[in-house]
């Protein structure tokens, strides 16, 4: 058995490539990663920076077009001693032992997940009948309860309904009711509050950090909204261009950022504009994962590159046990760059008194 | 703060009430709303889905027809039935920038018809010399390439397509633009782009904006003032900084509690505050609208006012 705090999934030095249109897209380009028992890990990037590609590798979900290059994927899971490396699963039979059981994935979009012609609760039994081999009435009394467990109120009757009698934000629980059905290990969410309304957002998180106190969950957390994972986040890692740029815990990357598109996508939050001013926008747009990549990929990007961010990739600096990034601007020969005024003071930023 | 008896009102909106069907099956989607829009200012809506914040701005634009009350513009009603040229007026001068831009553009036009289809109603006889130069002049306003022009929309990245659709509303020289979400769409590091254009618009040609959002965490950023919509009523309408300094409706501190902010250690300490419509006594005592502070309107009972009132005297 694994304790909270050991390695649950380690990834080592992944590349995936796509083949599109004759040619070769190296989507991922080489990322290591260890995620522990118990956490809650963030990703975030921008559309295209790899983030969902990433973590469906975990669950065997990849397009056909796409495959692992090289680099392991090892699950510690179900066996902690002899873990089962995920990078060389081929056949529907062996992701059948992974997918669901040990991880499970929620996806953006609550209104498309779900089966429009059977009802909720036919929806869960069917999860609780492949993963727990539950049946009938201990099927259908699982199911209520799991029901009740992701926060829907007289669950007994909404499990008699269909996902059109459900509002955005109640599919979404019922979404992650099915996910928790097969009592998984690993919890990827992909996006899961996008589609939503704030103040249903705010639930949904609530909701996911309730589940992974409750059941030790191990959960990833995808988005392109730094904005949003502050307080669902233990760890956070950034994402840029098929690569993992930052990766240290949530406080470390908000309140000490140190890769430049860290410090990008943290200025360009709304919460942070001025009245008057413009908004820090990102120039440019991402590469173009079809071309290699010389140098560190957000060079053209970034207004304050140094010469030889466009020769040489970096690796990686530690900042702390926790705290690593990918930029020259660690290495000690180094000129000095400040992060921008903006971010400096995050801590200090409110969104104005709410009394009684 | 900002002097509001001397200027302009551009838009008003006066018992606005619209409905849907007919008969038994008839839902009032909005009703009892009342606002005025200054001229040159931001004006936002928010409201969650559902709460009828885009069928105000549609109804604006003569896009759904009212059920009662009437819209105003530069004193003029535009609501009902009005005049051809009137029409046409309000065709050219009040334009509409839409959510989704992969859904908004037509998919089988070229950007060129897709930014003059609206050239080409108005001023049928315009010479095509005239209008592609218009069309250029247009993008490249909006930050895009002249040559985009012969291009279809699915070219273009989203952050591009809402740009067209920005230079689609642009190229009828509008004094009014009703946005509805035209950021949610996008990316985060794209909806900077899109925000700065529209405010670099907004001080290059004294544009008015009716912002439609359904969160507030821009909102603050962008708009000079803001009303709080819930189920077809507003509930609460102030400066942006009054709001966010004193929101006094139960709903509008709901909406800013759930503001996600990019700071771990208040954001992990934070309790979301949930809206219960059942804190209301409405039921002898009714609700109207009314202006608790200079420019601070808020739906308020007799009782709330006066709980409001010593809240603000504090």
């Amino acid at each position: 058995m694994l304790n909270n705090g050991d390695v649950i999934l380690s990834v080592k030095d992944l590349h995936v490539k796509f083949s599109l249109r004759g040619k070769v897209l190296n989507a991922i380009r080489g990322i290591s990663l260890d995620l522990y028992k118990g956490e809650s890990l963030a990703i975030v990037g921008e559309s295209g920076s790899g983030k969902s590609v990433f973590t469906k590798n975990f669950i065997g979900l990849l397009d056909k077009n796409g495959w692992v290059d090289s680099g392991q994927i090892l699950y510690y899971g179900m066996d902690a001693q002899n873990p089962v490396d995920l990078a060389k699963y081929k056949k529907e039979e062996e992701w059948q032992k992974i997918r669901g059981k040990e991880v499970a994935m929620v996806m953006q979009d609550p209104m498309t997940s779900l089966n429009p012609l059977k009802t909720i609760g036919w929806q869960i039994e069917e999860a609780l009948k492949l993963h727990q081999g539950l049946h009938g009435e201990a099927a259908a009394k699982k199911a209520v309860e799991i029901l009740q467990d992701v926060g829907i109120p007289e669950a007994e009757r909404r499990a008699k309904q269909y996902p059109h009698e459900f509002s955005g934000g109640m599919r979404q629980r019922v979404v992650i009711a099915i996910a928790m059905a097969c009592n998984p290990q690993i919890l990827i969410c992909d996006e899961p509050t996008t589609a939503l309304d704030v103040t249903i957002q705010a639930q949904i998180l609530q909701l996911i950090r309730n589940l992974k106190e409750k059941y030790g969950l191990t959960t990833i957390y995808i988005t392109h909204d730094l904005g949003v994972v502050a307080n669902v986040a233990d760890r956070i890692a950034v994402m840029y261009a098929g690569d993992i740029v930052e990766v240290g815990t949530c406080e470390e990357v908000f309140y000490d950022p140190r890769h430049p598109y860290t410090w990008a996508l943290l200025s360009s939050l709304p919460q942070l504009g001025i009245k008057g001013e413009d908004l820090y926008a990102i120039k440019g747009t991402p590469p173009n994962l079809f071309n290699v990549i010389r140098g560190d990929a957000f060079a053209p990007r970034n207004p304050r590159a140094l010469k030889i961010d466009f020769e040489h990739r970096p690796p990686y600096f530690d900042i702390s046990p926790t705290h690593k990034a990918r930029t020259w601007l660690l290495d000690p020969r180094a000129p000095k760059v400040e992060p921008p005024e903006i971010i400096r003071h995050i801590r200090n930023i409110h969104v104005g008194g709410i009394e009684e | 703060m900002i002097d509001y008896t001397n200027r302009e009102v551009l838009c008003s909106v006066r018992d606005m009430e619209v409905t849907f069907g007919k008969g038994r099956k008839a839902f009032v989607a909005v009703k009892g709303v009342n606002f005025d829009i200054y001229k040159g200012e931001t004006f936002g809506l928010v409201g969650e889905s559902g709460s009828g914040k885009t069928t105000i701005g549609r109804a604006i634009i003569r896009i759904n027809p009212i059920s009662a009350g009437e819209v105003l513009f530069k004193g003029q009603r535009i609501s009902g039935k009005i005049s051809k040229e009137m029409d046409k007026m309000v065709t050219q001068k009040i334009q509409m920038i839409f959510q989704d831009p992969m859904a908004s553009l037509n998919e089988r036009a070229k950007v060129d018809y897709i930014v003059s289809e609206g050239l080409i109603n108005v001023h049928p006889d315009m010479k095509k010399e005239e209008r592609e130069e218009r069309v250029s002049k247009a993008l490249s306003d909006v930050g895009l390439l002249p040559e985009f022009a012969t291009r279809f929309p699915h070219e273009f990245s989203g952050g591009q397509r809402q740009r067209i659709g920005i230079a689609r509303a642009l190229i009828m020289e509008p004094e009014f633009i009703i946005a509805d979400e035209p950021i949610s769409a996008l990316d985060v590091s794209i909806r900077a782009q899109v925000l700065n254009l529209m405010s670099k618009l907004q001080k290059e040609r004294g544009l008015t904006y009716l912002f439609i959002a359904h969160d507030l965490s821009v909102m603050r950023f962008i708009t000079d003032r803001i009303a709080v919509i819930h189920k077809g009523v507003i509930v609460e309408l102030a400066e942006t900084e009054k709001l966010y300094a004193h929101p006094l409706h139960p709903y509008t501190q709901a909406l800013l509690s759930a503001i996600p902010m990019p700071d771990p250690d208040n954001e992990k300490k934070k309790v979301v505050k949930v809206y219960d419509p059942g804190v209301h006594h409405y039921e002898n005592d009714p609700p109207r609208w009314i202006e608790i502070e200079e420019g601070h309107f808020i739906m308020a009972n007799s009782e709330e006012e006066a709980k409001y009132r010593e809240i603000l005297s504090r």
